[in-house]
C-alpha cells in the first residue's frame, strides 16, 4: 500500500504484547500481499482479472469486499471499490486492515492502543491513568500546523481518518461521472468508534463537496467531522466540539 | 514499531513523534526517480551521543544533542541529530540526507523543514499521533527513533 503504520502500545504482559506485535505487523504485510492493487500477483489484482473467484481467494477478500459493498450501499455511491472500472477495494483495506491490527493488540492484553496508517488512526482503551489519547489533525494549508486537536476521553474506541487531495492524489471519484471528484474540500476528518467506517465515511463526504458532506456526515450517528474548504473555512458537525481537546 | 515498555516521560515523547513522522506517506518512494542517491554527510560526532553544557548546570536540565543511526533508504542514507532539554525535544536536524540531484534537493528543501516542524509541534500540543499527514520518510523517522532511544537511555 505504500503507507507506513505505526503502533503505540500501553500496558499488558511484555512478551505477550511483542509476540502479538510482530503477528500485527506480520498481518499487515500479509493484507499488501492480497490486496494490493499494485501487484500483478496479488488476489485481488487476480481476481479482477477474472483469474481467480472471491472463493478462490483468503476469507478476508470476501470480508472485505462485503464491507465495501456496504459502505458503497451507506454512501449512495460516493464510497466506491471502483476505479476507472477496475475492481479497487485499496479505500476501505486500510482503515480495515488498522483496526484489526488494533483489535490483535487489545485482545494481547495491551491496555491502551494506538495504530497509525498513513493518517488514519484506531484507538483503543488509554494510554495512562488519567490520560485520554489525544490526535492531532494537520492544517493542509499550514504544513506542519495542527488544524485541531482530537481527545478520545470517555471514549474506550475511537478513530479519527482523514481524507484529501494531498494523500491519494485524484484516487476519489466522483460515481455520477466516473471522473475524479470535483470538490471545494481539501480535507475530510471523520471521528467514529471505527477507522474501517471513518476512513469511508471521509472519503465519501471529500467527494460529496462541503455541503452534501457536512449534511450527509450530519445524519449519520456516532460520527462527528471536520471539513476544510480550499476557501480556509472550517466547517463541523454538531457533536465535534465534545471530542477537542 | 516499537512496543512501550516503560512509561517513561522521555519515552513518552518517543513515540509521539515517532507516530506523528511515520503518519505520513513515504516521502522517498514518492520521487520519480530511480537514481543512486549521493550523501551530503555532515561532519556528526562519532559516538551516538554527545552532551553540551546544560544551561541549569545539572543533568536533569542540561541540554543533550544526540545522533540517531544513519539509515539506508531507496535514495540514499538518511541520519538525524536531536536536541533534548530538559527531558522535551527542543530540536531535529537531518544530517545526512540524499541530495544526488536538483530534485532530490527540491524535495528535501520542502520536506526537512516539514519533518521537523512536525516533530516539535506534536510534543508541544501534546499529541500521540496525527491524522492526514501527508509525507513521511521512513529513514527519517527510523533514525528519529534511534536519536530518541538513546537520549532515554
Amino acid at each position: 500500500m505504500g503507507t507506513v503504520f505505526s503502533f503505540d502500545v500501553r500496558g499488558g504482559e511484555p512478551l505477550a504484547v511483542q509476540a502479538a506485535l510482530r503477528e500485527a505487523v506480520a498481518g499487515l504485510h500479509r493484507v499488501n500481499e492480497v490486496f494490493s492493487t499494485y501487484r500483478d500477483d496479488s488476489q485481488v489484482s487476480r481476481l479482477a482479472r477474472g483469474e481467480l473467484t472471491v472463493d478462490d481467494c483468503d476469507p478476508e477478500v470476501a470480508e472485505v469486499l462485503e464491507l465495501g459493498a456496504e459502505a458503497e450501499r451507506l454512501s449512495d455511491g460516493w464510497f466506491s471499490m471502483r476505479y476507472e472500472g477496475r475492481l479497487d477495494p485499496t479505500g476501505i483495506v486500510k482503515g480495515w486492515a488498522v483496526e484489526r491490527a488494533a483489535r490483535r493488540m487489545a485482545l494481547a492484553g495491551a491496555t491502551g492502543v494506538s495504530v497509525n496508517g498513513g493518517g488514519d488512526v484506531q484507538l483503543l482503551g488509554v494510554p495512562g491513568p488519567a490520560r485520554p489519547w489525544r490526535v492531532g489533525v494537520s492544517d493542509p494549508l499550514r504544513p506542519g500546523g495542527l488544524a485541531a486537536v482530537v481527545s478520545a476521553a470517555g471514549a474506550a474506541e475511537l478513530a479519527v481518518a482523514t481524507s484529501g487531495t494531498a494523500e491519494r492524489g485524484a484516487h476519489i471519484v466522483d460515481p455520477r461521472t466516473g471522473r475524479s471528484a470535483v470538490t471545494d474540500l481539501l480535507a475530510v476528518t471523520v471521528v467514529a468508534p471505527t477507522i474501517t467506517w471513518a476512513d469511508c465515511w471521509a472519503t465519501a463526504a471529500f467527494a460529496m463537496g462541503s455541503r452534501e458532506g457536512l449534511a450527509w456526515l450530519e445524519s449519520l450517528p456516532d460520527v462527528e467531522a471536520l471539513l476544510i474548504t480550499a476557501g480556509d473555512e472550517v466547517r463541523c458537525t454538531g457533536g465535534l466540539a465534545a471530542r477537542l481537546g | 514499531m516499537h512496543a512501550l515498555k516503560k512509561n517513561r516521560p522521555l519515552r513518552r515523547i518517543v513515540l509521539a513523534s515517532a507516530a506523528t513522522v511515520s503518519g505520513m506517506v513515504m516521502l522517498l518512494s514518492l520521487k520519480p526517480h530511480a537514481s543512486p542517491a549521493a550523501a551530503l554527510a555532515v561532519p556528526a560526532p562519532t559516538g551516538s551521543s554527545s552532551a553540551s553544557s546544560g544551561t541549569g548546570g545539572t543533568t536533569t536540565t542540561g541540554t543533550r544533542t544526540v545522533t540517531g543511526d544513519t539509515v539506508q533508504t531507496r535514495w540514499g542514507p538518511v541520519q538525524v541529530r536531536i536536541t533534548v532539554k530538559s527531558g522535551r525535544l527542543t530540536d531535529v536536524t537531518a544530517v545526512t540526507y540524499p541530495t544526488d540531484n536538483p530534485r532530490d534537493q527540491e524535495i528535501n528543501s520542502y520536506a526537512i523543514p516539514r519533518l521537523r516542524s512536525e516533530a516539535l509541534q506534536a510534543q508541544s500540543a501534546d499529541i500521540d499521533t496525527v491524522s492526514g499527514a501527508t509525507y513521511t520518510s521512513d529513514g527519517y523517522r527510523q533514525s528519529l527513533q534511534s536519536a530518541l532511544d538513546s537520549a532515554a537511555s
